[in-house]
């Protein structure tokens, strides 16, 4: 056990240094800073997501409707409300979460493949009204006209805009924010009543949990997080479009949370930088990239059913 | 007061009529037994006093309130636990984490984002506690998945005993099991009927471990009530035997 205990810390201190460290090694192997601003960011979506899938066991197919309100949230404060970078990740934020809260109570009593169809159904909903409310959204050309505003913080100013640097480490701290949240969240008694849950719904209902309630909750959790890499996803953007509310975004954050090990906290994390640098590399190559991504996801899942970082787990205890 | 009250309850699926017209009341530290061939409703009329699913008709009557329609989390906060025929507990956690579940849940921390250190360390002596009183004690770190059946068996027993409830539902505690794990069960049921005071109803097919353990018993034979009495007079009951000790013992 105690072993177990060192291997974790010690794996989670690497994640964080080479976090940290990002912007000074990503150049040297020939990537950039913006490519591990995407990472990050769709990192914290599909770690979200998997606050549901991997730790909760129910899996939506519908989180880009959540991830693109955010992204809309945020993009729609700095063009019509405040140029205040600040505030739009806080409206956007609150927007896909008070849409998940509402939407919730609709949906926690299905169960499986039932919750995942609605889930989309949901989403397609707020893909369509941003497709076509051209006059507010933008409609397919998607929403244009505004930037992030550098960083007030009253004493000195962050100029997030110019510095891709300084974007990305105003990105990685509200990760660090929302990912401490969630481990938090999982190492306490709530999240434990989620695992049972996940384990056994009818044991969980019989101790006494109610189980409606807690998923619901879960969702809100989920949601709230995703909400927030949508948000952070327009400003890296300077842009958003109705594909980020497009089902096959919510398909990406599926895949790379099973891609990377969805029963692993880091998991999906590895899973979005695998997807983000596949994505990178071969769409310069070919218009096909996608073919190859698939390719890879399915040799992954046929052989190595607990993802990448599954494979990596149990190289080290064997 | 009776601690249950079950006034005349049905359940009907579609046209089959799996329970009909059961009464029952157990009084508090009493050990029912329920006992019958197969399909004779025993598990169905199980599954309406846990709440499982709402009966057709009828109504059940919990330490003097009406628990009919209620959620079956809510008839645990109200003192009701129960186990399952085929054992339902977390496969992919160890026992200590099984228990602590329970715990937490029966101490009202379901919701809680952060347990105080004293609270921490409640939690964890009545963790030990459990796995003593279990005979679990040496497995604690083990997944509960990977244990023999009579374990895992007696990890169920234990979390619904860690909700501290009032009266205990034990579907078939011993089915499957072998000798000796049958003689651990009966062993610990015995222990907490004893020691803990608690009332327990149980469905059991072993007749040696029904006329051991029950102070009162209950034939069913296709869905209805046939017969009610101590151990000795269901023994002695003519219309039993016919129905099921005859045929088991022929």
């Amino acid at each position: 056990m105690r072993g177990d205990d060192l291997q974790k810390r010690a794996a989670t201190a690497i994640v964080w240094l080479l976090l940290i460290g990002a912007p000074y090694w990503l150049p040297a192997i020939g990537g950039y800073t913006e490519l591990g601003t995407r990472v990050v960011v769709l990192g914290l979506a599909a770690m979200s997501l998997n606050f549901l899938l991997g730790y909760t066991g129910v899996l939506s197919f519908g989180h880009a409707a959540y991830f693109g309100l955010g992204a809309y949230g945020a993009g729609m404060t700095l063009r019509y409300l405040v140029p205040s970078t600040g505030l739009s990740v806080i409206i956007g934020t609150l927007v896909g979460t008070i849409a998940a809260a509402i939407i919730g109570p609709m949906i926690i009593r299905l169960r499986g493949v039932y919750f995942a169809m609605v889930t989309i159904a949901f989403g397609q909903t707020f893909y369509f009204i941003a497709f076509r409310w051209n006059t507010v959204t933008g409609g397919d050309d998607g929403l244009i006209g505004w930037t992030r505003q550098p960083l007030n913080l009253g004493f000195a100013t962050i100029d997030i805009l110019k510095s891709s640097v300084a974007f990305y480490y105003f990105v990685l701290v509200l990760f660090a924010v929302a990912v401490g949240i969630m481990a938090w969240l999982l190492r306490s008694p709530f999240g434990r009543t989620l695992l049972a849950i996940r384990e056994n719904e009818r044991r969980a209902r019989f101790l006494g949990i109610p189980v409606d309630q807690h998923i619901w909750i879960s969702w809100v959790i989920s949601c709230c997080f995703v909400s927030l890499a949508g948000a952070l996803y327009a400003l890296l953007n300077n842009f958003v479009d109705p594909r980020t509310l497009y089902w096959s975004q919510s398909g990406d954050f599926v895949i790379m949370a099973v891609l990377g090990g969805m029963r692993s906290f880091w998991g999906p994390l590895l899973g979005a930088a695998i997807f983000v640098v596949l994505q990178d590399y071969l769409s310069s190559q070919t218009q096909n990239w996608m073919s190859f991504v698939g390719l890879f996801f399915v040799l992954v899942v046929l052989f190595f059913p607990r993802g990448v970082l599954g494979i990596i787990r149990r190289r080290a205890t064997a | 007061m009776s601690l249950l009250r079950v006034e005349n309850v049905s359940k009907h699926f579609g046209s089959l009529v799996a329970v009909n017209n059961i009464s029952m009341v157990v009084e508090p530290g009493e050990l029912r037994a329920v006992i019958g061939p197969n399909g004779a409703g025993k598990t169905t009329f199980f599954n309406l006093i846990s709440g499982f699913f709402p009966p057709t008709s009828g109504r059940i009557v919990f330490d003097g309130e009406d628990i009919t329609a209620l959620l079956p989390a809510r008839r645990v906060w109200r003192g009701m636990a129960r186990t399952f025929q085929i054992t339902e507990v977390f496969p992919e956690l160890t026992v200590r984490e099984n228990l602590r579940i329970a715990v937490e849940v029966a101490a009202g921390n379901r919701l809680n984002p952060w347990l105080s250190r004293d609270a921490d360390g409640e939690i964890r002596a009545r963790i030990v506690e459990l796995m003593d009183m279990g005979g679990l004690g040496e497995k604690a770190d083990r997944l509960v998945g990977e244990l023999a059946h009579g374990d895992q068996r007696a990890t169920e027993i234990m979390m619904a005993l860690a909700l501290k409830p009032r009266l205990l539902l034990l579907d078939e505690p011993t089915a499957g099991m072998g000798d000796q794990e049958t003689y651990d069960i009966t062993q610990l049921i015995r222990k907490l009927h004893r020691e803990e005071k608690l009332a327990i109803v149980l469905i059991e097919h072993d007749m040696r471990v029904v006329f051991h353990l029950a102070d009162r018993i209950m034939v069913l034979a296709e869905g209805e009530p046939l017969a009610e009495g101590t151990p000795r007079e269901i023994g002695a009951n003519e219309a039993v035997q016919a129905a099921y000790l005859g045929k088991a013992a022929a």
